[in-house]
């Protein structure tokens, strides 16, 4: 029989973890939208973030302090890499831009193994986030409840930022025709650059607010960098909103499903993702011709 | 490469002879560089996993980031007959697996194709993900889950007198390099079989792999399945090499080490994979062993993957042929002729008048419904782009045999009007008759297997082929029909594909450039090239879209005179802005205007129509 408090607190688990898979995919969607280039780095970017994060944190023991030089460290280094390599890319065919952000990952991952070794680490939340808080009939972590809340307000700082600023404006602009902004006078390789730092940082603080549900390890972000490529399939390459549904329904069918059992998670959300496929090739809110 | 090609056209066995020799030399020589016998077998089997995952990859031009699911499932069911079912036949059991891995193949084939690019590579890495789980949890039970199934007996082959065990690292290098050398066989009868051919032009130019007739999704299909074969195989010998299947076959690690060591040594080469092995191996060896650096050896390899997708582009064998070329470019007489020298081009025109270029369509093409006058047919055609009416109810039929024009000013709608006949896009409202068959909605590969193909407005090749292979691809499509199944056969074995090629070739006057890569010609030979590509399907109708845009003077006498040879027993529809050379070769002409007819009639009626002075001058007739 079904414990309707445990299905309640899995769908609360779903609810966090889709917010929290929102939020990455919607980095790389809109850097993808904008750009063209799949960065199949960003789960090291996710990754990179906690780490950043846990070291300001064991530094400075303040976790609000980490958070912002997780994800400033995080959008620095995605700038770096859009300046350095990426450029050079968008002329190349779409495979080289693959094959060079898979190889940057690895390298990320492999230097902060290197660097940090292959050992997990914990990060404690918060000291005011520690413990579990009563909500109705059943208990449910502070820190979990918590990361709903910044998560979700993240994804509306990256809502207004798109949809209610100049900046946004031309990005969106950008992300329906980039040849066309260009051509309107603005720079858009610094669009580019802004961009791709801000999909980059999208993921980074994903990273180290996520930090401490499951612990780091420089592996993390290789199982998100999957889940985040189901969650653009179902919701549509380029398209916020679809990053968002697609994120909250692959965390809830996550969730779900491991109530049951863990192993057939990947299982399911490979069917969800082949009945949109068959039935919306383009994704729940994608539009044609974003390939 | 299209250097090798040509080597490997007059000398057929020369790389099979060259790699049955490095392979017998390899275990003798290696050794001293540093290589381990058991170095030497992983990098063959990597090897042959690279040889399925380069048609793939560097032939079809689909990046998959999932090849580790096939590997580890051919490996897996392998090791179960062997080991949990005691199942006696070494060979048979390879033989089980690797079909079962093509089926798997098929299947998963069947969902990631339904996109290209990003998607397809997403999509891939997702499924892949899934075995990893499913070995893991579900099916742990058969596939030992993170135990891995131990106990794979080493090969061995009965010889009716006595049976070899190949039961040392030594032997197991000969079981495994004879079947690195069947694999390569194949691989290299693949890649130059017709089915080759089409795989290299859907990696160049999908649409126009399409156009020209050829079914691309089962073509595609075919290669995903070609490469999940291959893995599978791969994946059994893996586990008879080691004695142990272990699970991480399946991790992602394993798809992007694949994918890694194939860009190093070079994709589209088929050797590209052995290099990559050899060099990934051998240097993670290195690395570990001799200098002790741990885990970093990862991270060295990383940057060193980096640095060569960033800088040599084409991998150690594309770099290494770019070298050959460059040292052997300055001796070849056809790359001295390339760019700069402008070499006299030969007239089409004989004294006599335009020679008739005749290409007979082959007989498997499905005759008319109606063998009567009127070869198209199009009612009520009309398509709307949301509020934007492009073309409204145009009328329109053609008679056997004619050469029409059709001019609009700009945005009058032909190019739409041409994608609806060609059947690149669905009209909205009306149909279209074509030999007496509706092919509303029939789509352009189909239409064009019935024999109405286009040249397109802007050059649609194949880039990265030669001329010669580019009209090659457009003629199988029309000599073996939309998708046929014939991977190991010889392109030369194909009737008749030969001359319909240099007959193409003759009729564009390009057949002084045939061997030539579409890079190197000049913009009027790829604007000719473009009309070969849509001849050499020897359609019965064929619609040229504005075929003289961009040409100088010259060389649009020279395509005026060209396009008057093909119109010889063939009918054909031509849009341009060239009015000279409309009213100088159609026998009538319609214009549109506003998505609408204006008015059809002979060139004389149409000179004099007060209408279409109109429309081209602004109303300044009307006055």
């Amino acid at each position: 029989m079904i414990n309707w408090a445990n299905f309640v607190s899995q769908c609360f688990n779903g609810l966090v973890l889709g917010a929290l898979l929102a939020l990455i995919s919607s980095g790389l969607t809109i850097i993808y939208g904008t750009l063209g280039v799949l960065n199949l780095a960003h789960g090291a970017m996710f990754m990179l973030g906690g780490y950043a994060g846990w070291v300001a944190y064991s530094l400075t023991g303040s976790f609000f302090l980490a958070i912002v030089a997780g994800s400033l460290f995080v959008m620095l280094v995605g700038v770096v890499m859009e300046r350095a390599v990426i450029r050079h890319f968008y002329s190349r065919p779409p495979e080289d831009q693959l094959l060079v952000t898979f190889g940057l990952g690895i390298v990320f991952v492999e230097g902060v193994r290197f660097f940090f070794g292959s050992l997990s680490k914990a990060v404690p939340p918060p000291p005011m986030l520690v413990g579990i808080t009563p909500i109705g009939f059943m208990f449910y972590p502070t820190y979990r409840l918590a990361l709903l809340g910044i998560v979700a307000a993240a994804l509306i700082a990256l809502y207004v930022a798109l949809y209610r600023t100049r900046i946004g404006m031309i990005v969106r602009a950008g992300i329906e025709d980039s040849v066309m902004v260009g051509s309107l006078g603005i720079d858009v390789y610094k669009v580019f650059m802004l961009v791709f730092g801000i999909g980059a940082m999208a993921a980074g603080f994903a990273g180290i607010v996520n930090a401490p549900v499951v612990s780091l390890a420089p592996d993390v972000g290789e199982s998100i960098l999957v889940q985040t490529f189901v969650v653009v399939v179902i919701g549509g390459v380029g398209s916020f909103p679809g990053a968002v549904l697609g994120g909250l329904i692959a965390g809830e069918i996550i969730s779900i499903t491991s109530m049951f059992n863990p192993g057939y998670a990947y299982v399911m959300l490979f069917v969800a993702m082949t009945l949109v496929l068959v039935i919306r090739p383009y994704g729940l809110l994608g539009a044609a011709g974003r390939e | 490469m299209n250097a090798t090609i040509g080597m490997l056209k007059q000398r057929p066995f020369l790389v099979e002879a060259l790699m049955a020799a490095g392979l017998i030399a390899a275990p003798f020589v290696l050794p001293y560089l540093g290589f381990t016998p058991s170095t030497l077998n992983r990098i063959l089997v990597w090897g042959l996993f690279g040889i399925g995952f380069d048609i793939l990859f560097g032939f079809t031009g689909l990046l998959s980031f999932g090849q580790s699911a096939f590997f580890g499932s051919g490996g897996m069911v392998v090791a179960y007959l062997l080991t949990v079912l005691n199942f006696p036949h070494v060979l048979a059991a390879m033989a089980i697996g690797t079909i079962a891995a093509a089926a798997i193949g098929f299947l998963v084939g069947l969902i990631a194709l339904r996109r290209t690019g990003i998607y397809f590579a997403m999509i891939t890495v997702a499924i892949a993900e899934v075995f990893f789980f499913v070995e893991f949890n579900p099916l742990s039970d058969y596939t030992g889950g993170e135990n891995g199934l131990p106990g794979v007996p080493t090969p061995d082959l009965f010889l009716g007198f006595t049976t070899i065990h190949f039961n040392t690292d030594q032997l197991l290098y000969a079981f495994l390099a004879f079947w690195f050398f069947i694999g390569m066989v194949i691989g290299l009868r693949i890649v130059r079989s017709p089915v080759g051919a089409v795989l290299s032009a859907i990696r160049d130019n999908p649409l126009r792999a399409a156009a020209v007739g050829h079914n691309i999704h089962s073509y595609k299909l075919t290669a995903f399945v070609i490469a999940a074969a291959y893995a599978g195989f791969a994946g059994g010998l893996l586990g008879l090499m080691q004695g142990f299947m272990p699970p991480d076959a399946f991790m992602f690690d394993t798809s992007g080490q694949l994918v890694m060591q194939t860009a190093i040594g070079g994709a589209g080469t088929l050797f590209g994979p052995l290099v990559g092995a050899t060099v990934w191996l051998y240097l993670s060896d290195f690395l570990q062993n001799v200098l002790h650096l741990g885990a970093a050896w990862k991270l060295i390899l990383g940057i060193v993957f980096v640095l060569l997708v960033c800088f040599l582009r084409r991998g150690i064998v594309g770099g290494l042929a770019d070298l050959a070329r460059l040292a052997a470019g300055k001796a070849k007489p056809g790359e001295a002729a390339g760019r700069g020298t402008v070499a006299p081009a030969p007239s089409i025109a004989t004294e006599d008048g335009p020679a008739i270029i005749q290409l007979t369509p082959s007989p498997r093409r499905p005759k008319p419904i109606d063998g009567g006058e009127t070869i198209l047919k199009a009612e009520g055609l009309t398509k709307r782009f949301g509020g934007l009416v492009a073309n409204d109810g145009i009328n329109f039929s053609v008679r056997r045999g004619e050469l029409r024009g059709v001019i609009g000013p700009n945005g009058a709608g032909k190019s739409t009007f041409f994608k609806m006949l060609t059947c690149e896009m669905a009209p909205s409202e009306g149909r279209i008759l074509f030999e007496g068959r509706d092919i509303t909605g029939l789509g352009v590969t189909r239409v064009c297997q019935l024999g109405l193909t286009k040249s397109y407005q802007v050059n649609q090749l194949f880039t990265r082929l030669t001329v010669r292979e580019n009209v090659t691809v457009a003629a199988l499509a029309e000599k073996r029909g939309a998708f046929r199944l014939d991977p190991l056969r010889s392109l030369a074995s194909v009737e008749g594909l030969a001359q319909r090629v240099e007959e193409t070739l003759r009729a564009v006057n390009l057949s002084g450039r045939a061997d030539l890569p579409v890079s190197e010609l000049a913009y009027g030979e790829k604007r000719r090239l473009e009309i070969g590509l849509a001849l050499a399907a020897a359609p019965s109708l064929l619609l040229l879209d504005e075929p003289l845009a961009g040409m100088s003077p010259r060389e649009r006498v020279e395509t005026v005179k060209l396009l008057k040879a093909i119109s010889k027993g063939r009918t054909m529809i031509v849009i341009d802005h060239d009015m000279d050379a409309i009213f100088e070769l159609a026998e009538r002409i319609t214009v549109l205007q506003e998505g609408r007819v204006l008015v059809e009639g002979a060139p004389e009626e149409i000179k004099g129509d007060v209408a279409v002075q109109e429309a081209y001058l602004g109303g300044v007739a009307a006055e």
